[in-house]
């Protein structure tokens, strides 16, 4: 039986060999599967519904869960719940991911100079990263939110900025041992520049760790968003997020428990499927690779 | 040990040095600077707010700034709050008592639950308890901690009314010990449960190591009984790096603080960050990020010594 296994796994390219892997993290698979889900629900779901996230009505304000038209009930202005969780969904979605992409780009950038140069100049550049670490996230994101004007895109910045520098100590690490490798050498032989080097040969060499870092990275961009926004410093309202939802449900929670529950939950879901998504792709792509 | 000893002490300081430019980079970036508590005000002329930037030394180039500000520091001189000016270290000194109070209750149910959650699971590996462990530690590192706390007053405080919803004492009950733990076990519950996750991680990680080295195998072939060799040979050593885990999580739990906090009108340094923001009282926002940034430091630094001592292959490399 093993030896029927280990001979069809000789004929598995790469890819199909890490699909299978994936394939066995049963919490990984469901994660991607809730992920499309949400992320089908919050594009297009707005427009299968008949009510609009910010049509105010007073006259069916904090109704109950199924209990008439509205799936989700309403909140304190009458407002469809369910409506507001999906377009919140958007842009918590839409920050979490956005705010991955920058906080990689300048993580990645920054590591692989770091670890590529190394010396004084690798070294000053992770004691910056370290003491920017030394920071709490919260506590950094919040003193700079509060400098600035509230929106989507400034809070996805400072999200990204709060967040690229564990990235960075991950890739300098990565970029660091590949350096010393044959091929680094082989390059340098055939006279490619120093760019060319570290952007076409280290860094897609480090796939498999960015790959990990930055699925763990949108898990922890929507938490943060949710803290910023259930704070008051984030997303403001009208529009909705899945944390400025929470921000008013506070009050509300003797009278109107679901206005808290709904967007909890989602963020929940939402954080813990890319978790596991990043678990999962960690055991697929390099068994032995181990970020922790 | 000494050199390893000045090596360590010299990066903190230099880190410590590069945490100060940051926090004060942060100060005068920000559109309006220190002064725009001020300028918001419609009683103030322009003149007036040339008069203050001037008294507050605020038109002086920024490296002369910033080097008056760092002497002033390291005096323990961090200005006063704009909102009623007490000294900045005062505000701060006050509020340390609440936070450090939550932060060791939670560390020490966090520390208890989570290295037993661990041990256990890293024991019987792949067993039922191992497996819901790590999936339950995944779920409560992605729960939005605020939110948490919310779920918690409403069914603890609102529905069964076990629990006070809020603060630290009963008006009128200031000095009453049971009153004080009454108040305590929701907010530390809640922000120990990050915690128990990250250690109970941790922890099994390291038993796990510790379990497959080769002097445990040895303690077997002897023919120790096999919970000697667990809590002897194994535990002892898988113990010793959660020292760093320390370390590590103590920016995680100041953050987890503020929020914990917040949720529970908690009088301690997050609740007192969060309305000097809300007050634009720069002074204080700035004195706290400094001091947790500080803390945090030191908090590594001391880690990194105790490692040192306890397993002395860390002073050779």
């Amino acid at each position: 039986m093993t030896a029927v296994v280990a001979t069809d796994m000789v004929h598995l390219t790469p890819a199909r060999a890490a699909w299978q892997r994936f394939r066995r993290h049963r919490l990984a698979m469901a994660g991607a599967v809730i992920i499309a889900l949400l992320v089908f629900g919050s594009v297009f779901g707005p427009f299968l519904l008949p009510f609009d996230d910010k049509f105010i009505d007073i006259m069916h304000r904090f109704a109950p869960p199924l209990s008439g038209a509205h799936l989700l009930g309403t909140d304190e202005l009458g407002r469809d719940v369910l409506a507001r969780l999906m377009m919140g969904g958007r842009v918590s979605l839409t920050i979490g991911i956005i705010a991955m992409v920058i906080a990689m780009a300048v993580g990645i950038v920054i590591g692989t100079f770091a670890g590529f140069y190394g010396g004084i100049f690798g070294a000053a550049l992770m004691r910056f990263v370290d003491a920017v670490l030394c920071f709490p996230a919260i506590f950094l994101l919040l003193a700079l939110a509060a400098l600035i004007e509230p929106g989507i895109v400034a809070t996805t910045i400072l999200i990204s900025v709060t967040a690229w520098m564990s990235v960075a100590r991950i890739v300098e690490a990565q970029v660091r041992a590949l350096r010393e490798r044959d091929f680094t050498a082989a390059a340098i032989a055939f006279g490619s520049s120093n760019l060319r080097i570290m952007f076409k040969e280290l860094v897609p060499n480090a796939m498999a760790a960015i790959v990990v870092a930055a699925t763990l990275n949108v898990a922890k961009a929507i938490l943060l968003e949710s803290y910023v926004s259930y704070l008051g410093y984030g997303i403001q309202p009208p529009a909705a997020s899945w944390g400025n939802m929470l921000n008013n449900a506070q009050i509300y929670m003797t009278s109107a428990p679901w206005l808290a529950i709904a967007p909890g939950v989602a963020i929940t879901l939402a954080v813990t499927s890319f978790n596991f998504l990043g678990d999962g792709l960690r055991d697929a792509l390099d068994p032995r690779l181990d970020i922790h | 040990m000494a050199r390893y000893v000045v090596n360590r002490l010299g990066q903190a300081v230099l880190l410590l040095f590069i945490v100060s430019m940051l926090g004060f980079a942060i100060l005068h970036l920000a559109p309006g600077g220190p002064l725009s508590q001020f300028a918001l005000s419609s009683q103030m002329t322009q003149e007036d707010l040339d008069r203050i930037t001037r008294q507050l030394g605020l038109d002086r180039p920024l490296p002369v700034q910033y080097a008056d500000w760092l002497w002033r520091m390291l005096r323990g001189d961090w200005g006063v709050s704009y909102r009623d000016g007490e000294p900045v270290l005062k505000i701060i000194g006050a509020h340390l008592g609440a936070t450090f109070e939550l932060m060791a209750t939670a560390t020490l149910i966090a520390v208890v639950l989570g290295c037993w959650i661990g041990i256990l699971g890293a024991i019987r590996r792949y067993s039922i308890f191992d497996q819901l462990a790590t999936v339950g530690a995944m779920v409560a590192l992605s729960i939005p901690t605020f939110w948490f706390g919310l779920i918690a007053i409403y069914v603890f405080s609102v529905n069964l009314g076990w629990l006070p919803s809020g603060n630290r004492h009963t008006v009128g009950e200031e000095g009453s010990l049971l009153d004080m733990l009454h108040h305590l076990i929701a907010p530390a519950l809640v922000l120990a449960l990050v915690e128990t996750a990250m250690w109970g991680r941790f922890m099994r990680s390291s038993m796990l190591d510790v379990i497959n080295q080769d002097y445990i195998r040895t303690a077997r072939a002897k023919g120790l009984p096999e919970w000697r060799i667990l809590s002897q040979h194994a535990l002892r050593n898988a113990l010793l790096p959660m020292i760093t885990v320390a370390g590590l999580q103590f920016p995680t739990l100041l953050g987890g603080a503020l929020v914990t906090e917040t949720v529970f009108t908690w009088p301690g340094m997050g609740r007192l960050f969060l309305d000097s923001i809300g007050y634009r009282d720069y002074p204080v926002v700035m004195g706290i990020l400094m001091f947790s940034a500080t803390m945090v430091l030191i908090g590594s630094l001391i880690a990194d010594m105790l490692y040192a001592v306890v397993d002395p292959r860390i002073r050779v490399g």
